[in-house]
Parts: C-alpha cells; sequence; structure tokens
C-alpha cells in the first residue's frame, strides 16, 4: 500500500484519537465512582468518606485536565485533516457534537471547577449536587460522541443531495435512536466503569500490600468492585448488543473480525481461534465452537450470515449501481433545477449506491471511466485487514470476562470475607490496572479499523475524505503532537504516581475539625472559626 | 419533522448567523479574560503568590469558559459546514498553533502548582503567557484575512482548495493590516484581562493591572480606529450580484459575487449599524476611563460592551458574507450558501433555546457562588484548595 496524505491523515487521528481516549474511560468512570462516596459521606457524615471523596478527586482532576486538551484537538481534527468529510456530513454529524458542548461539555467544565474549588463556600449538599452534576456532564458527553460515531457506523436518517453535494439529515430521531449508538454508548461508558473501578481497586490494593491508609483503601476497594462487577457485566453484554446490531449494518465488519470468508448454513459456528489468511480467503487451524456464531449474530437458528465472499460480490454489484447514479450525479450539477425527470429518477433509483462509486475515485477521477479490473480491485477494497481484527476481537473479549471474574472475586472478598484480601490477589490487582486501557482500545481498534475503507459506512470512502493538504503540514501537525502528547503524557503519568504515592494528605481527625468549621462558617460564626484555622484540610 | 417548515429557511439562516456571533462575542468575553489574564501575568505579577492570586482569579472559571470556544467550533460544524470544513483546513497551521495554545493551557493551570520547585513553576508561568497571548493575537489575524478575503476555491464537488504553498497559509496570513487586526484583539482581551483582574485582585497586581490595562484600552481604541480608517481606503469589499436567493441549497457556487471598492458602503446602506462600532469605541474609553478611577464592576461592564461592539462591527459590516474568497469570488462564502439543510438548523436552534438558557443560568451562579476577591491570604493558607 502506498503511503500517502491518507494514511498520514489517518495516522495522525489514530494517534491523537488513541491518546484521547486513555483519559476518557477513566473521566467516566471516576466522576460516578467520587460522586457515590462523596453520597456516603453526606448520608453517613463519617470523615473517611470525605476523605475518599477529596483524594479519588484529586487522581480525578489530573486525569480530567488531559481528556479535556486532547479532546479539543478532537474537534479541530476533523475540519483540518478531514475537511471533504466535513463538509459532505457536517450537516448531520455536526449536530450531535454541538449538542454535546451544549447539554454535556457546558456542565462538566463548568462545575468541575466548583467541585475543586468549592469546597468551603458551598453547603454539603450543593457540593455533593455538583459532584453529580460533573458525573453526569461527562457520561451525557460521551452519548452525544456515541451518537455522531454510531452514524458513521450506521447512517440513518440522512440522504444525499445533489443540489448541494452531501448528505443532509432527514429524521433527526433516526439519527438519535439509532440503535448502533444506543448499544455503543452502553458498553462504552461501561467500559469506562470498568476502568475506574480496575484503577481504584489498583491503587487501594497496592496501599493494602504497603499497610498504608487501611481504612480508606480497604471501603474504596469495596465500593470499586461492587460497582465495578455489575459494570463488567453491562460492558460484555451490551458489547454482545453492538455484535447483534452489527449483523444488520455492517455486515463485513462482523465477518472480518470472524474471519467468515464464505457464507455458512445457519446457525454459523463461531472461530474460538484461528489464522486468518487474507491472501487465500481462509483461516487455518481454526477451532470452532458450532452453532454460537449464528446465535450471537442473529439470535436465531436459521438465519444466514453473509460471508466474506459474498459481500464483496454485492460490493462489486452496488459499484456498478453507483457508477449510474454518479452519471446522473454529473447530469444534474450541469442543469440543477432544470433537470429532465428522467435523469432525477434514475439518481434516486441509484443513489444509495452513489457511495461505492466513490470508491473507484483512489483508481481514477471520474468513477464513469474505471475499467473491468478496477471495478473488482474497488470492490476487494471492501475488505478490511481481517488479521488484527480478529485477534484484537478476542483479546479485548477475552479481557471482558477477566474483568467479570476479577470484580466478582474481589466483590466476594469485600462482602463476605469481611474486606480481607489475600496478598497474591492484591498483587494481581494492581497488575491490572493497565489491562481496562487495553481492552478500551482494542475496542476502538475493531470498531474504526473494521469500519475501513469507509469513514462513513457505504457512504464516503476514507480516501475521499481527507483535506487538500501537503504531506509536509499533516507530517509538522503530527510530529508535533506526537512531541507534545510525549511530554504530558510524562507530566501527567509524574503527577499521578507522586500524588498516588503521597496518598490521602489529611487524617480523620482533620477531617472532623474541618466539618466542624465548615458548619460553622456556614451557619455563619465566623469568630470561633478565625481562631481554629491553622490546622490543615488538603490542599490540592 | 414538519415541524421545521414552520421557519423558513432564510429567517433560521439569519438567526444562526446571529448565533454564531453570540457563540464568538460569548467567547471572547469569557475566555477573554482568561486570555488577557494568560497575557498579563508576568507584567502584573512578580513573586510566587501574586502570580498564584492572578491564577487564581481565573482558576475555577477558566474551564468552563473555555467551552464557549469548543461549542463555537461545535456550531460552525453543525450550522456552517463550509466554512468549519475551509477555515479549520485553510487556516491549517495557524490552527494547529491555536490549538496546541488551549492544549497546553488546561494543563498548565492544573499542575503549575502541584510542585513547589520554582524552575517547574517558572515553565507554566510562560506556557500561560504564551497560551494567553498567541491565541489572542491570532484571532484577529484571522478575521482580518477574512476581511481583505482568503485565496481559495471550491471543486465541482465541493472540496475546498486552499490556494498556495503550505508555508504560505501561516507567513501569509501576517499582512501588514491583519497584523493590525491582530493587535486590535490582543490589546483588547489584555484590557478586558485587567478588568477582571482589578475586580478579582488586590495589592500590587490590582495596580499593575490597571496600569497595564488603561494603556491596552487606548492601544485597542487607537487600532481599532485605524483599522477603520485603513478598510475605508485601502481594502476592497465584496458584493452579491444579480438576483439573490435566500432560500437556496447551500452551494457556494450557485452564487455570483463581484469586488466592490470598501466594505464601508454597508453604512450608507444599512446606517444603524453604526452603532456596533460606536459601541466598541466608547467601551473601549470608557473601559480606560474605569481604569483610571479604579471603579471595579462597571468596569468590566464596559469592557465587555467594547468587545461586543467590536465583534458585532465586523459581522455586521461584512453581512451577508461570512467568507469571502479573493481569488475566486465566485466561492465565496455567504449566509445564504453555506448553511446546513433546513431540518439540521431547526433541530439545532431548538437544542440552542432548550440549553442555553440553561447554561447562562448555572454559569450565572458559579461566578455568583465565586463572587469575591481572591487575596494573598487565600493562596498562601495551606487549607485552601486553590491552584
Amino acid at each position: 500500500m502506498e503511503f500517502g496524505i491518507v494514511e498520514l491523515s489517518r495516522l495522525q487521528f489514530a494517534v491523537t484519537v488513541m491518546f484521547h481516549f486513555l483519559f476518557v474511560p477513566l473521566t467516566l468512570g471516576l466522576s460516578i465512582l467520587v460522586a457515590i462516596m462523596e453520597t456516603v459521606y453526606v448520608m453517613t457524615n463519617r470523615p473517611i468518606w470525605r476523605q475518599m471523596t477529596k483524594f479519588w478527586g484529586m487522581l480525578f482532576g489530573i486525569n480530567f485536565a488531559l481528556g479535556v486538551a486532547t479532546g479539543i484537538t478532537m474537534e479541530f481534527q476533523f475540519g483540518m485533516n478531514w475537511s471533504y468529510y466535513s463538509h459532505y456530513v457536517g450537516d448531520i454529524f455536526g449536530a450531535p457534537l454541538a449538542i454535546e458542548g451544549l447539554m454535556a461539555f457546558f456542565l462538566e467544565a463548568t462545575f468541575v471547577g466548583l467541585f475543586f474549588f468549592g469546597w468551603d463556600k458551598l453547603s454539603k449538599v450543593a457540593h455533593l449536587v455538583v459532584a453529580w452534576l460533573v458525573a453526569i456532564g461527562s457520561n451525557f458527553s460521551a452519548l452525544w460522541i456515541l451518537i455522531a460515531n454510531g452514524w458513521m457506523q450506521n447512517p440513518v436518517g440522512a440522504e444525499f443531495n445533489p443540489m448541494t453535494m452531501r448528505m443532509e439529515m432527514t429524521n433527526f430521531f433516526e439519527v438519535l435512536f439509532n440503535e448502533v449508538a444506543q448499544a455503543k454508548f452502553v458498553h462504552t461508558v461501561s467500559a469506562g466503569y470498568v476502568t475506574a473501578s480496575v484503577f481504584v481497586i489498583g491503587v487501594s490494593a497496592w496501599y493494602l500490600l504497603r499497610s498504608r491508609h487501611i481504612e480508606l483503601a480497604r471501603r474504596s476497594l469495596t465500593v470499586a468492585a461492587a460497582f465495578g462487577l455489575a459494570s463488567a457485566f453491562s460492558v460484555v453484554l451490551l458489547g454482545d448488543e453492538s455484535g447483534y446490531s452489527a449483523t444488520h449494518s455492517q455486515k463485513m465488519k462482523l465477518a472480518a473480525i470472524e474471519a467468515m470468508w464464505e457464507t455458512h448454513d445457519a446457525p454459523a459456528p463461531f472461530n474460538l481461534v484461528g489464522f486468518p489468511d487474507q491472501e487465500a480467503r481462509e483461516t487455518h487451524y481454526a477451532i470452532e465452537i458450532p452453532w454460537a456464531m449464528g446465535l450471537i449474530g442473529t439470535r436465531s437458528l436459521t438465519t444466514e450470515i453473509p460471508g466474506i465472499n459474498d459481500l464483496v460480490a454485492t460490493a462489486e454489484d452496488r459499484i456498478r449501481s453507483g457508477v449510474i447514479a454518479y452519471d446522473a450525479l454529473v447530469e444534474i450539477r450541469e442543469t440543477r433545477e432544470a433537470t429532465d425527470p428522467a435523469i432525477l429518477a434514475q439518481f434516486e433509483e441509484h443513489s444509495a449506491d452513489l457511495g461505492f462509486a466513490f470508491l473507484l475515485k483512489r483508481y481514477v477521477d471520474d468513477p464513469r471511466d474505471a475499467t473491468e479490473e478496477q471495478i473488482i480491485q474497488a470492490s476487494n477494497d471492501t475488505v478490511p485487514q481481517v488479521w488484527p481484527l480478529f485477534w484484537a476481537f478476542r483479546i479485548m473479549v477475552g479481557l471482558g470476562f477477566g474483568f467479570i471474574a476479577t470484580m466478582a472475586y474481589f466483590f466476594y472478598r469485600a462482602s463476605f470475607k469481611g474486606m480481607d484480601f489475600p496478598r497474591p490477589a492484591l498483587h494481581l490487582a494492581v497488575w491490572m490496572i493497565p489491562a481496562p486501557w487495553i481492552a478500551a482500545e482494542l475496542g476502538w481498534f475493531v470498531a474504526e479499523y473494521g469500519r475501513q475503507p469507509w469513514t462513513v459506512d457505504g457512504v464516503l470512502p476514507t480516501a475521499m475524505s481527507v483535506s487538500a493538504l501537503s504531506m509536509t503540514e499533516v507530517a509538522l501537525t503530527l510530529a508535533g503532537f506526537v512531541i507534545f502528547y510525549t511530554i504530558l503524557f510524562i507530566v501527567e503519568m509524574g503527577l499521578m504516581l507522586k500524588y498516588i504515592r503521597k496518598g490521602p494528605y489529611e487524617d480523620v481527625e482533620a477531617t472532623e475539625a474541618w466539618n466542624k468549621r465548615h458548619t460553622d462558617r456556614l451557619s455563619g460564626r465566623r469568630n470561633a472559626d478565625a481562631i481554629t484555622r491553622p490546622d490543615a484540610t488538603p490542599a490540592e | 419533522m414538519i415541524l421545521h417548515d414552520l421557519m423558513s429557511y432564510e429567517l433560521l439562516r439569519v438567526i444562526w448567523w446571529g448565533l454564531l456571533g453570540v457563540l464568538l462575542i460569548g467567547f471572547a468575553l469569557t475566555d477573554g479574560f482568561d486570555m488577557g489574564v494568560g497575557a498579563l501575568l508576568p507584567f502584573v505579577a512578580k513573586t510566587d503568590v501574586e502570580r498564584r492570586v492572578a491564577i487564581n482569579t481565573i482558576g475555577p472559571v477558566w474551564e468552563g469558559n473555555q467551552v464557549w470556544f469548543i461549542l463555537g467550533g461545535g456550531a460552525i460544524f453543525a450550522a456552517w459546514p463550509p466554512l468549519y470544513a475551509l477555515s479549520f483546513s485553510g487556516f491549517y497551521l495557524a490552527m494547529f498553533v491555536v490549538l496546541a495554545a488551549f492544549i497546553v493551557r488546561p494543563v498548565a493551570f492544573k499542575y503549575r502548582s502541584k510542585r513547589e520547585d520554582p524552575r517547574w513553576r517558572a515553565t507554566w508561568d510562560w506556557a500561560l503567557f504564551a497560551s494567553g497571548a498567541v491565541p489572542a493575537l491570532l484571532f484577529g489575524v484571522a478575521v482580518g484575512n477574512v476581511i481583505q478575503g482568503v485565496p481559495f476555491h471550491f471543486t465541482d464537488d465541493l472540496m475546498p482548495i486552499y490556494e498556495g504553498a503550505w508555508y504560505m497559509k501561516f507567513i501569509g496570513l501576517l499582512d501588514p493590516f491583519s497584523i493590525l487586526a491582530g493587535l486590535v484583539s490582543l490589546s483588547m482581551l489584555v484590557m478586558h484581562g485587567s478588568a477582571w483582574l482589578t475586580l478579582k485582585a488586590e495589592g500590587n497586581v490590582q495596580t499593575r493591572a490597571r496600569a497595564i490595562g488603561s494603556i491596552a484600552a487606548l492601544v485597542a481604541v487607537g487600532t481599532y480606529v485605524l483599522a477603520g480608517l485603513w478598510l475605508a481606503v485601502g481594502v476592497d469589499g465584496f458584493a452579491t450580484v444579480g438576483e439573490l436567493v435566500t432560500d437556496g441549497p447551500s452551494n457556494p457556487l450557485h452564487s455570483e459575487v463581484a469586488r466592490t471598492s470598501s466594505w464601508l458602503s454597508a453604512y450608507a446602506d444599512r446606517p444603524w449599524i453604526a452603532i456596533a462600532p460606536i459601541m466598541g469605541i466608547a467601551g473601549g474609553l470608557l473601559t480606560f476611563l474605569g481604569l483610571r478611577a479604579g471603579r471595579e464592576v462597571s468596569t468590566l461592564l464596559v469592557s465587555k460592551m467594547a468587545i461586543l461592539g467590536v465583534i458585532s462591527s465586523v459581522g455586521l459590516t461584512m453581512f451577508p458574507f461570512i467568507m469571502p474568497s479573493s481569488s475566486d469570488p465566485q466561492s465565496s462564502l455567504t449566509v445564504w450558501n453555506s448553511s446546513s439543510s433546513h431540518l439540521t438548523l431547526f433541530v439545532m436552534l431548538v437544542a440552542t433555546v432548550i440549553f442555553m438558557p440553561i447554561i447562562l443560568m448555572y454559569t450565572a451562579w458559579v461566578y455568583k457562588v465565586l463572587w469575591g476577591k481572591v487575596t494573598e491570604d487565600d493562596v498562601t493558607d495551606k487549607s485552601s484548595s486553590l491552584y
């Protein structure tokens, strides 16, 4: 494969988005865990819970800063590097991004400042409300982003307008309630909850192993195990739901994940492991579980799932149909409102396949000039590289089941064994900290790499989506991002580790003293307060 | 969805043109003082305690303020997709620099005071300065370029193409008029930042902010008037030609555009828009007087008025143009040829009407909770949770 502007832009997108998603899942989950801890504090008034809230809240803050910073890049990136994409689908794709800003990001960003700065200015309940608003804002943010992303996977509620040369929204509610988006949303936020739970369990386990902050660590571990167990179930179940919806929206992705070259009689078996061979279009040494694929993909024993070879044949037909649409489109562009109704009818009939004609633009400027070989080549292009998808998916699923097992174990020890955790389990918990990040990145890889060669499935090819930029420009900014992000990553890891090592600042007595002062202050008895002030409540 | 037919496409386009202005102004009014404080940091605050005072005046609010910028980007994407596609890819390297500033800033805020090491803090202080001053300058430079027209055209597929060698996309932006426009925006935001510091700080920081701010206010007014005179004599304008279709499909290739001798002919056609530059100039002068007299709340308000006037004067003068093309005027983006579809504009308007008042309400509440000065005692008091 030639390495050109398309590949370079994809590399840049991959680098920046995967880096962004190092911070997102922890933000999603930790915001909720912190709000839960503060809820317990407000309900029980026990200082240890306030200490926990402030400690995990501080780690949340360090992580949040980079999540926000790297998120801005994503919003710029579409316009900067993918300007044709932005023009072509902005009418639909832009809306959820803008609503995300209105409904979610404003909420979390406005209140996150108050969460850190408002301890002394707000009543306990008001501060708790602020903590929940931050958590709700973060999670709503994910909802809108995944509605946007879900539309790229399953472009519903829109149609092509030849007069404006772009996709336009026809039904907002179809975009909103896109089944792919909904399944992805719950799957993704659950993954975030698992990430935060594994993080909290891991850090707490590290304290327990060193016999530090035992009270805080045990309680944190218990909360995280309960929350994490529910989330781990949810992440696997909703992952299954995603697979089910992919059966009708993204058949090629599903077949590629499964390395299913030929259509199999229903119900199809599931390849547990094997070695996919793209050239020969077969999978060597496959270990199959009979019926499993048919059941997961169609929830029936009689529905067929098409294999890759059949899907390529379909793509070829659609490319030929798309060329007819393209031919009509050129005519419509010339004649505009005065277009012959016959041409319009021709366009209407084939317009759903227009995107497939664009696949030919990699080889010829005008798809109508494409040769037979080019059409065959373009239809073969619709098959993504199978082996990376096949393995990435299996590792992700394996980790998912691993999380369920771990969470169940810690939940059991916390609930029925009096929060007594054996040392090997604690060691395991520390070593497991990176695992949810690996699973999340692999999940995104499967979703996005599996969508190739499209940016919007069946509508717009990736090769056509890029900006008219020079290699130099994109290489410069890519180098800039890599250097920049590396520095930020080192700084953030350094701070994270520093503050974890340092542990929660205050002891329980200090919190109790603060508690008293705080109540006094809010009830207006400021004089007593001024005298007892010198002792410490935690600095950030 | 038939509801959206209740509002004409034409009206929705004008509303969204207005909302584009509201978002830009919202950004300049809120995040503007954050950038101003960043640009002022090395000059108003000499010691570490003073720096922490200055930083903590914006500490709890900068994050929410920055969302105006992100929301602005999202709204341009949703409501004006061709503008988003063209401006972000056309001003590629300049956008990257702005982006770099906006990435560094959150991190600098959060991380600066997390270590005692003076070198660590000095580095982040420098980062805060650059991430405030550089975008403040570049936003003005970008506006200066837009006023003069930008060299681009659209292909038949409506692919936006920015003409010229890649480095010209950055160096080429820095022509004398655009640099002047950059100075307007930089001095205006420094003025705004000073007004904010005057309200939120006391002692040395406040005194220095007032001194620098009053100079910045005069520079802002001076450069703004100069740019206006330059527009009158040295910059060609644009005008639509032929029958104007205001509710047609959003296709920049469907309209005709010609060059005119000056943008300022708009003031002959629509004299009432003169209110915008008058507000800009009067606001700047009042801010100067307010800073001199040591007024706090009212100075911030007149500084806001100045920004409101200056930014809206640009939009009102250029209407209906949003981004004219200097090399192929035909491709120019106007209110009538570069919006989203009728339905999308309507859906977005509904979302805005629901959420914008809520946002304004809770933002106001947060500012109310945080009302009052940030003192040196606040930041040196170990019990506080400040930066």
